[in-house]
């Protein structure tokens, strides 16, 4: 055969550390080293190929024969007996029918080969781009982790921000904004849900009278109040000076809002200590729900709520008022 | 200069001398600035002057942090993936010195945008080499020297590394390896051992 050459064994082991010399039997008569390496227990020098592994490509090939018939292309094999590390590889035959010479490399599945049997450096060619893949690996995954801690940073920040948004720095409630976007969430969705506009009696007395402080702690007592009533689903909003804004998802009860109304209103009564002082403020509300309407509009709702409240005001205030279609508040408004 | 420049000198500042110290030196170097972002890219002059403040506020000239921050890139447990990285670049230090010619090649690879300045290793004689590197950051060829004389000691080297110049052309370090196996080096496995990060 022209242009055959002919090599050392270690030279063979040297250019390939993973191939393997099988006689025209089909015995494997040698094995490179870092192949060898991976059964230290057992030499595969006189194991019949196809025994020792099992090819997913060409599949299930019977003999030699069969297996370099595919000569020069790429093979898909893995070890029969655990640990299966699959391998790929190509097959070239020998000159003159004296069998066949196979190359195998781990493939994508290096990573795990490697740590497995504890394989170096020095168990791969020079040519072999093994290592380099393992180092772009573990480069990659050190700079993925600096990406996602800062992505996770970004949208904590991001969430904070947004929460901040529609948030009421001063008590804590959700403010004009938030009950804008929940109110035209509701109605685009054509949800059934009641609102309640609450807004306090007596407060400007209190600012007047203790002062600003004072206010503020009676503002942190109402929206304790109204949290302590409303479920975690509905939506508190402090909407103005001294102007609460509740929405209940799902609830267009009118009885049962308005008996909610009279405990904030209760709550809200309760007087608030202030230094040596007790501050002592009401509240008058009006309530509406989106079944009153053909089309709930939140403009429409929120002036009709409005209208309501101001019925209770005009009827002594401390009160709740229900809004009715026909135009006139609900003559029997319910004093708390 | 890149984010991943910014958060070695944070971390080396942090892990060196304390949180409370990389804080104050932060704010003072950039009003606002609390921590670098390695994925981020900040303008050069923010570097320069958190250098600076380090150095003023610790007492160490600032080609001693730099050289310093060599080292404890390699011998920090928190950069311990650094030290790694280094180690694929050869089974012993001779080798490792033959791969600084493909650094900058080898962290473009992996992250882009990080462009270093290159690396050029010349050998004279047997175990005596200089190591040329271009310019474009100041004061890495401090850095460099920390680095090498870290590496020497991971791999039981018994290395002598100087600095011979470094300047706005770049820099150049004299390296003469005495011995190349000279005490246990600290093991490396090209496998991650199971559960590090």
């Amino acid at each position: 055969m022209s242009g055959a050459v002919t090599l050392s064994s270690a030279a063979l082991s040297a250019l390939m550390p993973m191939h393997l010399l099988v006689g025209p039997t089909g015995h494997v008569l040698a094995a490179g080293p870092t192949l060898a390496r991976l059964r230290p227990e057992a030499p595969l020098a006189g194991c019949r190929l196809l025994e020792l592994f099992a090819f997913r490509r060409p599949v299930a090939p019977s003999s030699l024969a069969d297996l370099l018939a595919q000569a020069g292309r790429r093979l898909s094999l893995q070890f029969r007996d655990a640990p299966r590390t699959a391998f790929q590889g190509i097959v070239v035959p020998l000159p003159d029918g004296q069998g066949a010479l196979l190359n195998l490399s781990f493939g994508i599945g290096a990573v795990s080969a490697v740590a497995e049997h504890r394989l170096t450096a020095s168990d791969f060619a020079p040519t072999d781009l093994t290592v380099e893949m393992l180092y772009l690996v573990e480069a990659k995954s050190a700079a993925m982790e600096e990406s996602r801690r800062l992505n996770l940073k970004l949208e904590g920040a991001r969430s904070a921000a947004e929460e901040q948004a529609l948030t009421d720095a001063l008590t804590g409630l959700r403010n004009r904004r938030a009950m804008e976007e929940a109110l035209a969430r509701l109605t685009r969705h054509r949800a059934r849900f009641g609102l309640i506009h609450l807004d306090l009696d007596r407060f400007k007395a209190v600012n007047d009278t203790l002062g600003h402080a004072a206010g503020d702690a009676v503002l942190g007592a109402v929206a304790d109040a109204l949290r302590a009533e409303v479920r975690d689903c509905d939506v508190a909003a402090r909407v103005g000076g001294d102007e609460f804004l509740v929405i209940f998802p799902d609830t267009a009860d009118t009885r049962w809002l308005s008996g909610i109304a009279n405990r904030i209103i209760a709550r809200i009564e309760e007087p608030v200590p202030f230094g040596e002082e007790l501050c002592r403020i009401s509240a008058s509300a009006g309530i509406t729900v989106s079944t009153a309407y053909a089309r709930p509009d939140p403009e429409r709702m929120l002036h009709d709520a409005d209208a309501a409240l101001y019925a209770s005001k005009r009827a002594g205030r401390g009160r709740a008022t229900v809004w009715r279609a026909a135009g006139t508040p609900d003559p029997e408004s319910s004093a708390a | 200069m890149h984010g991943l420049i910014n958060r070695a000198l944070q971390r080396f500042a942090e892990d060196t001398h304390g949180v409370s110290v990389w804080s104050e030196v932060a704010e003072a170097a950039e009003p606002g600035l609390t921590g670098f972002e390695a994925m981020l890219v900040y303008d050069d002059a923010v570097t320069g002057r958190v250098l600076a403040t380090l150095a003023e506020r610790t007492g160490t000239p600032p080609e001693m942090i730099l050289e310093d921050l060599g080292t404890y890139l390699v011998c920090h447990p928190n950069t311990e993936a650094l030290r790694r990285l280094m180690r694929f670049g050869g089974e012993s230090f001779t080798e490792f010195l033959y791969s600084l010619d493909d650094l900058a090649g080898r962290v473009r690879l992996a992250v882009p945008d990080l462009v270093l300045p290159p690396l050029e290793l010349t050998e004279h004689a047997r175990g005596s080499f200089s190591l040329t590197a271009g310019p474009g950051i100041a004061g890495f060829g401090h850095v460099v020297v920390g680095l090498l004389r870290a590496m020497a000691d991971d791999y039981g080297a018994l290395a002598l590394v100087e600095l011979v110049f470094d300047g706005p052309q770049g820099a150049r370090i004299g390296i003469s390896v005495a011995e190349a196996a000279f005490a246990e080096g600290r093991g490396f496995a090209l496998a991650l051992a199971e559960g590090a990060a």
